[in-house]
């Protein structure tokens, strides 16, 4: 018995130990754009977008946990094996893509920023350089293991979502229902909005950032099992947090009305009638999720890029020692944070480039993991499983499939 | 440019022509026999109609960027994957190599070789490897642009390249390590804090395969200096016990012992069952003490002497001690039972005469710590008195053992 209880205790003691990469990966997946989505599909259609959920969490923890394995197994990042198997120009091509896709995810993300503080009456001209700074600072001075403790906190922000969905007094019979019952609706609108979820739930850079992330940590393949845990729980974590934003929006906007929303703040506003702390609660978890993922992207961008291409990278070396990893990563904030700032600047158009990007870009990296899991002289004993891989090649034709559509009715303009 | 260089870029895809000017094929990589050449290219892989021919040095009549290659012999094998050869395109290409002068990871992007005409025939040597941006510039437009232009546009691009000499490549496989005459010997020069960091950058195989290879002096060195004791850990546990144990007996007792605490109980017991039994005895002594207190801290490296011994006899213990010269710098005195009395500052030895009583030279005051001292409090005293050595007793106040700034600047180090 005794004995049983030690070694209980171990296995939560390295469960804590490998906590980070795999929970912040998975949490931060519900970005600006992600509480977006989820906010317009509870606000137009109520609880019946829910059961996507639980096919979107099975997606998600399929993806990262092939790339956190990668990462446990190999010591090295998802660019790093790119550009071993695939060479030099594939991976400067992908790179030069990932740049430019993630910079439009910043500039989302500090649009989020701006957008949450304005809700509490504060300027973006003040909010956003500030924002800016910061997000400089934290990972320059710095390092991984304090930055990673930051991040972590950031993830228990995130319950904000649960308290105010709870302070709109939802539906909650009807939400545990749509749960569970797949509704198809053969309206454009509502295939879109399906689309939408799906193709905001695995986005290219998150990919790199896991992987990168386990390395730094250490996780090794023999911890990996706890590792494996780790991912589950955060990817089940985010698929609840996106349950409640849509129950929210839905017990709150679309329940007395529903119509379609273009922004964050709308929903915020459809909150009011539920007091001064809902919309507290909903405002200031979307001022969090934006500034977490602004600090994450252009760090991750910077690595990946500077892994793949083979400079200097790190936060623990210093600006001249690196002097591309930290260009890259200033410049990327500086014009994120910039474009908000400068007026006329079509930031709407800029989203939209982003999203068609991502969707060339996600292809070939689903597909570049997939093949890279299965070498076996990189993977050794660890390579995918035969139903595993069958599962991975599904949820890969779906995902590419999916985002691809998504593209095409994007670039078409909305229905 | 002198004209007599020729890049791996270039030489890839470059036409063959036989003897009647009728082209056989392309060149699809080259490869160095290493432990025929160190950097001469052997042989040209040429991919013909069907199969890969190989060509011999001796076979090539001229190399120039106008012509490609011409040969000087009609009678050509067909290709047989060779363990004996480092193949350029395939081993070296994009993948990670040590720079032995940079003391850092880098990834090869390019090799410069050097054309030798001795009116016979050319051949090729490599001189450099090539790794900055003007490298990834010659790879990404390679086959797009004619060659000629680009090495006039690259012109430009600083150069940034290291000597084939001091380039360290790494192979995880141990059998194909000595078929490519591949040496470590190299590393084995480096500063153990150098090693350390490159070790920390490198995936688990290539770490693995460097303590594998490297005598286990330079291996125990550079271990000690790695900073996580995680990572510490995870190498030691991925070589052989009795490689491990080689490696841990050449560590100082203390370090030893730290490592040996990180690992799992069954590893490091089987790694203690391959030492040898003096250190073996050493390092399970300290391996009873919690990590957080002054037992866990010390190290068992100094002399000490009985309190009515002389400065003579003190010259003549260190003598007997050699190995531990570059690091006392304290001397302690015991008396009867072994219980500490006094310590004396080294630097007064030089200007006492041979004769004089050690306990004449000793200092002031006596700082002491029992081995149950809670860490905080032995920094502390560090702080405090201006410490380089605080000696450790047991109940019985018998000296068991010393602390040393060293220790006390990783303790701080890793809050």
């Amino acid at each position: 018995m005794g004995k049983l209880f030690s070694r209980f205790r171990y296995h939560v003691a390295v469960f804590f130990a490998v906590l980070g990469p795999g929970f912040i990966t998975a949490v931060v997946d519900n970005d600006a754009g992600g509480i977006l989505t989820y906010s317009q599909a509870g606000a137009r259609w109520g609880y019946l977008p829910l059961w996507t959920l639980l096919p979107i969490t099975l997606v998600l923890i399929v993806t990262q946990e092939m790339c956190s394995r990668m990462g446990a197994v190999t010591g090295k990042g998802l660019s790093d094996l790119i550009r071993e198997e695939f060479g030099l120009r594939i991976t400067f091509l992908l790179m030069a893509l990932l740049v430019v896709v993630n910079l439009t995810n910043v500039m989302s993300e500090f649009a989020g920023i701006a957008g949450s503080l304005e809700l509490f009456g504060l300027s973006k001209y003040i909010t956003v350089p500030l924002a800016a700074v910061a997000v400089w600072l934290l990972v320059v001075k710095g390092n991984y293991a304090s930055v990673e403790k930051i991040f972590l906190f950031a993830c228990v922000f995130y319950v904000t979502y649960i308290f105010s969905g709870f302070l709109v007094k939802p539906d909650w019979k009807e939400a545990a229902l749509y749960s569970v019952r797949p509704v198809l609706l053969l309206e454009p609108a509502y295939i879109y909005m399906l689309i939408g979820m799906v193709g905001t739930t695995i986005a290219p850079w998150m990919q790199f950032y896991l992987q990168a992330a386990v390395v730094e940590k250490g996780i090794t393949a023999k911890d990996y099992l706890s590792s494996r845990v780790e991912v589950i729980v955060g990817c089940v974590m985010t698929s609840v947090i996106a349950f409640f934003i849509i129950v929210a929006c839905a017990g709150a906007i679309w329940s007395k009305n529903p119509r379609d929303i273009q922004t964050a703040q709308e929903a915020v506003e459809g909150l009011r009638p539920f007091g001064p702390y809902a919309v507290l609660l909903f405002s200031a978890g979307l001022f969090n999720a934006s500034i977490f993922a602004a600090c994450i992207l252009p760090l991750s961008t910077a690595y990946s890029v500077c892994e793949g291409l083979g400079f200097e990278s790190g936060v623990n070396k210093r600006l001249n020692e690196a002097p591309i990893f930290y260009g890259l990563y200033t410049l990327l904030i500086v014009v994120g944070a910039g474009a908000i700032l400068l007026p006329g600047f079509p930031l709407v158009k800029m989203i939209l480039l982003s999203q068609v990007l991502n969707g060339v870009l996600l292809p070939l990296v689903l597909i570049f993991m997939v093949i890279l899991i299965n070498k076996t002289e990189i993977m050794g004993e660890w390579t995918n499983s035969r139903w595993f891989n069958g599962v991975s090649w599904v949820t890969v034709v779906i995902m590419v499939g999916l985002t691809l559509a998504l593209v095409g009715i994007s670039v078409r303009g909305t229905p | 440019m002198a004209d007599n260089l020729l890049y791996f870029t270039e030489l890839l895809s470059m036409p063959v022509v036989d003897l009647k000017g009728r082209r056989i094929g392309r060149v699809k990589d080259a490869a160095i026999v290493p432990l025929v050449h160190a950097s001469r290219i052997d042989r040209l892989l040429v991919g013909g109609t069907d199969a890969w021919l190989a060509i011999r040095f001796d076979q090539v009549h001229s190399i120039s960027l106008a012509k490609g290659i011409e040969l000087s012999d009609e009678v050509l094998v067909p290709y047989h994957d060779d363990e004996f050869l480092l193949r350029i395109a395939r081993d070296l290409l994009d993948q990670q190599i040590i720079d032995v002068t940079g003391r850092k990871v880098v990834r090869v992007n390019d090799i410069t070789m050097g054309i030798q005409h001795d009116g016979e025939r050319d051949t090729l040597n490599v001189l450099e490897v090539d790794i900055g941006v003007r490298s990834i510039f010659r790879r990404v437009f390679q086959g797009v642009l004619p060659p000629l232009w680009i090495r006039r546009m690259q012109r430009r691009i600083s150069p940034n390249s290291i000597s084939w000499e001091f380039a360290n490549v790494l192979e995880p496989d141990p059998l194909r390590r000595i078929r490519l005459n591949i040496s470590y010997a190299k590393l084995e020069q480096m500063h153990p804090a150098d090693l350390a960091d490159i070790v920390e950058e490198l995936g688990p195989a290539e770490r693995e395969a460097i303590f594998e290879t490297i005598d286990s002096e330079a291996a125990a060195e550079a271990l000690s200096e790695v900073d996580d004791p995680k990572l510490q850990a995870s190498i030691l546990e991925s070589l052989e016990p009795e490689k491990a144990a080689d490696i841990v007996e050449e560590m100082s007792p203390d370090q030893a012992a730290d490592v040996l605490n990180e690992l799992e109980d069954e590893t490091s017991e089987e790694i203690l069952d391959e030492m040898d039994s003096a250190p073996k005895t050493e390092v399970r002594e300290l391996l009873d003490f919690r990590e957080d207190t002054a037992g866990g801290m010390m190290n068992t490296e100094y002399v000490s002497l009985h309190e009515n011994a002389t400065v003579a006899d003190a010259m003549s213990a260190f003598r007997g001690n050699e190995d531990l010269l570059e690091t006392l710098n304290t001397l302690f005195l015991v008396d009867a039972e072994e219980r500490l009395t006094a310590s004396i500052p080294m630097a007064r030895l030089f200007i006492a005469s041979g004769i004089a009583h050690l306990k004449d030279l000793a200092s002031a005051t006596l700082i002491q710590v029992t081995v149950d001292e809670k860490q905080n409090r032995v920094t502390e005293l560090f702080d405090k008195y201006n410490l380089l050595t605080l000696p450790v007793v047991d109940e019985d106040g018998k000296l068991t053992g010393v602390i040393t700034a060293d220790d006390v600047i990783s303790v701080l180090r890793q809050k």
